[in-house]
């Protein structure tokens, strides 16, 4: 039985054959409308997540399967103490495949190694969300048709963006790959992960200002700078307005980049820049829905 | 200078870093098994200065030394069968350690549900790093229990 707990879990082979997959339901959604007749996904979620759930249900849903669940620890049996092994083995004896987020990290694997179900990681703490990941992959590929051969900026908080750690650790298995990490001195990407790019020799540079690579991406990956995250409101009253992209910042990128941001944004993309068709994460949310469909079929082992 | 005698079957473990030893014991889990076990703290040695030494008389099949790669690759193991030295053993990084390293991570899995095994995977053979299985925390100095 195969679980997904860490977007590294599938091999590109099996990614290329899980993307194909939600390329082909994408294009004709309807042939995939009954394909989970009969069929049920638990979502199991310790802590609120309501995209991230939602999109599960809508995928399972699309499919023709039903869903059921909880969307906090305090309605579930957890509040009176029953171990995540615990309510695997019950949830097993439920349903045909459980998307589980918790707080902690790790608590996934735990359900995957008591489940009698296929258990996906929908996100455990700090440490790894692969669906957000998958979910990244598939926009980049189906909108650039390829996985390599680019230049991606990623941008904002670099130090703590689980989300961009994954992506990094995923783009890495493609050829052609150039990072440019643009961030403050206070959320650079950690050094493991530029010991890493150094050791395999793919070619990242680091800058502060967004204005000062906009032309020379293919890609644009934005997140978040918290304020919480600067040691004093001085600095992060200097630097917010780097990491906030609007049209003027935009007017300098090539024509065919693509700007993604995992959601949700508060207000480091500004609204006008929603209507340019370089903006492309209200369709990653659709991709979203789609991988998590093939998803599903595969680790059920309905189509391969 | 203290003596203590040959040993018919078991092992002989030379070249312990001075004052290692008990912590060994316990992870071997010798103080659960019903056998002779001489620990020698602080011998003489030209190559380390002073040295422990353990000397276990079991069966050879019965005890597990993987742990010992992750403790301290340097030490000697020596295989006694019919009070002669029939083997040393090689060390190698076991692939999985269970419930000698306790995971720091206040956010890991580990942390609140106590039954949990404390499980650490080698992820670098090269860099001797393990890494808890669940969060993938990373094996410090102190970790050990």
């Amino acid at each position: 039985m195969r679980h997904l707990m860490n977007p590294l879990d599938f091999s590109v082979e099996e990614l290329d054959r899980l993307f194909d997959l939600a390329n082909r339901i994408e294009a004709d959604p309807a042939k995939y409308a009954h394909a989970c007749d009969g069929k049920k996904l638990a979502t199991c979620f310790y802590e609120p997540s309501t995209r991230t759930r939602l999109s599960f249900e809508a995928a399972m849903l699309n499919l023709g399967g039903q869903v059921l669940g909880f969307s906090d620890a305090g309605s579930s049996s957890a509040a009176k103490g029953e171990s995540v092994s615990d309510t695997i083995r019950i949830i097993s004896c439920y349903a045909d495949i459980c998307a589980m987020r918790h707080p902690k990290e790790g608590a996934p694997m735990v359900a995957a190694e008591r489940s009698g179900i296929p258990v996906i990681n929908a996100g455990d703490g700090g440490h790894q969300h692969p669906t957000q990941t998958l979910t990244d992959l598939l926009t980049i590929r189906s909108l650039k048709g390829r996985l390599g051969g680019f230049t991606i900026g990623l941008c904002g908080d670099l130090k703590f963006g689980r989300t961009v750690h994954s992506l990094i650790n995923a783009l890495v298995r493609y050829s052609d790959i150039r990072f440019i990490f643009i961030s403050p001195e206070e959320l650079k990407v950690p050094d493991y992960i530029t010991d890493m790019l150094t050791e395999k020799d793919i070619p990242y540079e680091e800058v502060i200002r967004l204005e000062d690579c906009m032309p020379n991406l293919d890609l644009l990956y934005m997140t978040r700078v918290q304020k919480e995250r600067f040691f004093n409101e001085e600095d992060y009253v200097r630097l917010k307005d780097f990491y906030i992209l609007d049209k003027a910042k935009l007017s300098a990128a090539k024509k065919e980049m693509l700007v993604l941001h995992p959601l949700p944004r508060v207000n480091e993309i500004s609204v006008e820049v929603d209507d340019d068709p370089r903006a492309v994460y209200f369709k990653q949310a659709q991709y979203g829905v789609y991988v998590r469909m093939a998803l599903i079929l595969t680790l059920l082992g309905i189509e391969r | 200078m203290l003596n203590v005698g040959k040993i018919e079957e078991g092992f002989v473990l030379d070249h312990i870093e001075a004052g290692k030893s008990l912590a060994i014991y316990h992870h071997l889990k010798l103080d659960k098994l019903d056998c002779t076990v001489a620990i020698i703290k602080n011998a003489r040695s030209n190559k380390m200065g002073k040295k422990d030494i353990l000397k276990v008389e079991c069966d050879i099949n019965t005890l597990n030394l993987d742990i010992l790669a992750f403790i301290d690759h340097n030490i000697t193991v020596n295989v006694i069968k019919d009070g002669e030295i029939v083997d040393k053993k090689e060390l190698v990084l076991p692939r999985e350690i269970h419930n000698v390293i306790k995971c720091k991570n206040p956010r890991c899995i580990t942390s609140i549900e106590q039954e949990l095994p404390h499980i650490f995977v080698l992820a670098d053979e090269e860099k001797e790093i393990y890494r808890c299985k669940y969060c993938e925390e990373k094996a410090g100095n102190s970790s050990t229990w």
